[in-house]
């Protein structure tokens, strides 16, 4: 009942606050939140709960940015962390703490994105050395590396100037790649990134296919392509972040559909299963800005045509409420795992699409 | 009688110069300083101690500037680690344990204070965030944003020095983003006020849950502002006391943040504290650093000045750049000293 009036209200109040934006600007968001704000409209809102202490580290081990978040097909979690070194901890499906991996690793500096592939590997990508590691399911061996760290020898990269052109794209190097996905043969895309906006296909032994995407805002092209994923039919879907839209492509990377109603992609995910859905979080920005915060934060629910069946979420500091979602795994429609860079965690979250508890 | 002449006093030393007022107008309180106070263990130092609180039971948190923040190299930005460590110690000052290994947000210490709730908070300057540790020593909320990386070879851009996003000193914007903030305090609501700071000039007023509801104060040197607020302190009644050290006072505000009166006495405030109980007191530290000036003083919460102790040096009860203040018990200090790597406990005889 309780949930049912505030589900209520909560519609009241979008339709309020969506007719007063019509009628005047000014009236309660100011251009900045009109900018910011999700386009999508009347979004029914999906129930959900948070686990409660969900993730129990040992003493002295501690999270720091919640940056990626995967679980393997047992269900164990593995939660890719800046901590004051970037790290990599696999937990169990309730949330005890089982080891480290990679500890030390040559290709761990600044922690972006963790997935699982379909036979249970482990793929970090590192935002930090440029590079996209792939563990065997038990964590102990490096299988496979794409992309190089820079080499140290060449001392302290200068900041580049904001306007600074980008050095041209190359097939085996990244620069500041954020994610990784595969379709059902196994190749592999990687969105690439911060510093190259483009999509890159390799094929299951990491030999260079294809890549889509230079910065701009035309169809096709990428301004910080920051997550990706994957449909069962090879499909690709890439957070065009600040684009603040969805791009599709096919499985050549051949440019198919706009999604752009549901706010700045941070994080995508494509559920397995007969019926897929996209899960996309209209994250709340990481520079604490309380203002833009008022009116995003949310994950959106959609079909895989870009039909947006629900909504949830808000941001903020408490259980149940998102501080900038980094990634989300879906592997279970309805039992979402989600990291958060700005309060250092991951939730596990049960949503009721039907209602009931 | 004698609170006339002080006052009197006070006006014509401010014509003055307030070494010279400090000298001749304010009672000096006797106090002592207990020898070899922390017990570390082998290979445990403290680095400079820019803070010290102590929890419900006596047990003491030191947070302490020690080891080397380092630069990752060989990576497409320059990323900084360490720096930083926080240790708890028991009331006798024996080792308990180190809390916070291997923390994010641990980059360079500024502060730690603890709530009435007996959670420690970590005010870092570095990372710009505030950490809320519960008292079992698990990080339960988090403020502010470590910057990703660090700027090299350019000035005003990118992403900062590790010490804040680069750019003007300003208000901040809505919400925790702070800019090398110093200080935190809690009014009995819990509503949560954030000096901030170096970078910013403002306060910053949160709920208890840490949402964001407004903030307080520009650069400057007129009532409401603030040049470099480093301390900060609520009595009972909620209202905020900022040492505003740049600009030599003591502002006090009410809880929403009108400005109510300011104490321009008691020289340059690096480190405030008021005490809890029925009748509470404010300490400020007047701490030029360069052994010239160290000295405590204890006020009323109006700004009467009660007394003052200490003097600048090295030797055990004195003091070199006081940077921060215990005073759960207002006749028991702990205090702690960056240019003197150490914390000291004081006890008052009135």
């Amino acid at each position: 009942m309780k949930r049912f009036q505030s589900f209520s209200l909560l519609a009241v109040m979008l339709l309020f606050a969506s007719s007063g934006f019509a009628q005047a600007p000014a009236g309660g968001l100011t251009p900045a939140q009109m900018n910011a704000k999700a386009k999508a409209q009347n979004v029914p809102e999906i129930p959900f709960d948070s686990v409660p202490n969900f993730l129990k580290l040992p003493p002295n081990l501690f999270l720091g940015e919640g940056i990626g978040v995967a679980t393997n097909s047992k269900g164990h979690i593995f939660v890719y962390t800046r901590s004051q070194n970037t790290r990599l901890f696999e937990f169990d499906q309730k949330g005890t703490y089982l080891k480290e991996i990679g500890e030390g690793l040559y290709g761990f500096a600044f922690a972006h994105a963790v997935r699982v592939d379909p036979q249970d590997n482990i793929w970090a990508v590192d935002e930090g050395t440029n590079m996209v590691i792939k563990f065997n399911p038990e964590g102990n061996k490096v299988l496979m590396v794409l992309g190089r760290r820079p080499e140290s020898v060449a001392g302290i990269p200068l900041t580049p100037a904001p306007a600074a052109p980008v050095p041209p794209a190359e097939k085996y190097r990244f620069n500041r790649p954020t994610d990784v996905a595969w379709d059902a043969a196994g190749d592999i895309f990687v969105s690439d990134g911060y510093g190259n906006s483009r999509v890159v296909k390799y094929d299951k032994n990491g030999r260079f296919i294809t890549s889509v995407g230079t910065k701009g805002a035309a169809p096709g092209q990428l301004n910080l392509p920051h997550s990706i994923t994957a449909d069962a039919k090879g499909n690709v879907y890439v957070a065009d972040r600040s684009n603040r839209r969805i791009q599709v492509f096919d499985n050549d990377l051949t440019y198919k559909a706009i999604y752009d109603q549901v706010g700045a992609p941070w994080a995508l995910c494509v559920t397995p299963g007969s019926h897929q859905y996209l899960y996309s979080s209209n994250s709340n920005p990481d520079n604490n800005n309380s203002e833009i915060a008022a009116v995003t934060g949310e994950i959106y629910k959609m079909e895989l045509d870009g039909t947006i069946v629900g909504k949830f979420g808000k941001a903020g500091k408490g259980l149940g409420d998102f501080s900038t979602v980094h990634e989300i795994d879906c592997r279970n429609d309805n039992e979402l795992t989600v990291s958060e860079i700005t309060a250092w965690r991951v939730q596990k979250l049960m949503l009721h699409p039907q209602g009931k508890k | 009688m004698r609170r006339i002449s002080q006052s009197l006093l006070s006006t014509t030393g401010l014509l003055f110069t307030s070494a010279l007022m400090a000298q001749t107008a304010v009672p000096e309180i006797a106090y002592d300083s207990a020898p070899n106070l922390l017990k570390l263990p082998e290979h445990i130092y403290l680095g400079e101690v820019p803070g010290v609180a102590t929890n419900s039971k006596g047990n003491i948190f030191v947070y302490t500037r020690t080891g080397t923040a380092n630069a990752t190299e060989g990576t497409s930005r320059t990323f900084t680690h360490g720096g930083a460590r926080l240790f708890e110690f028991a009331p006798n000052g024996n080792f308990v344990r180190e809390m916070g290994v291997g923390v994010y947000g641990f980059l360079f210490a500024h502060g730690v204070r603890v709530d009435p709730q007996d959670n420690i908070w970590v005010i870092d300057e570095g990372s710009n965030m505030l950490i809320k540790f519960n008292p079992e020593g698990r990080i339960v909320m988090t403020m502010g944003r470590k910057p990703e990386a660090i700027s090299v070879g350019r000035e005003g851009g990118g992403e900062g020095g590790g010490r804040g996003p680069a750019g003007r000193p300003g208000a901040g914007a809505p919400g925790d983003n702070f800019n090398r903030p110093t200080d935190v305090a809690w009014d009995a609501a819990g509503n949560i006020f954030v000096a901030d700071g170096y970078g910013n000039s403002r306060i910053a007023k949160f709920d208890k849950n840490g949402n964001y509801i407004k903030s307080w104060g520009s650069r400057g040197t007129e009532p409401g502002q603030f040049n470099t607020p480093h301390s900060i302190a609520t009595d009972t009644q909620g209202n905020v006391y900022v040492a505003d050290r740049e600009n030599k006072r003591i502002q006090v505000f009410d809880n929403n943040g009108t400005f109510k009166t300011q104490y321009s006495n008691v020289g340059r405030p690096g480190a405030i504290c008021i005490s809890p109980g029925s009748h509470q007191y404010l300490f400020s530290s007047n701490s030029t650093g360069e052994m010239e000036v160290a000295e405590i003083y204890k006020m009323e919460l109006d700004g009467r000045i009660l007394g003052k102790f200490g003097r600048a040096g090295k030797l055990l009860k004195e003091f070199d750049t006081l940077h921060g203040i215990d005073c759960r018990n207002p006749n028991e200090l702990f205090v702690a000293e960056t240019s003197n790597w150490r914390v000291q406990k004081l006890t008052l005889h009135p």
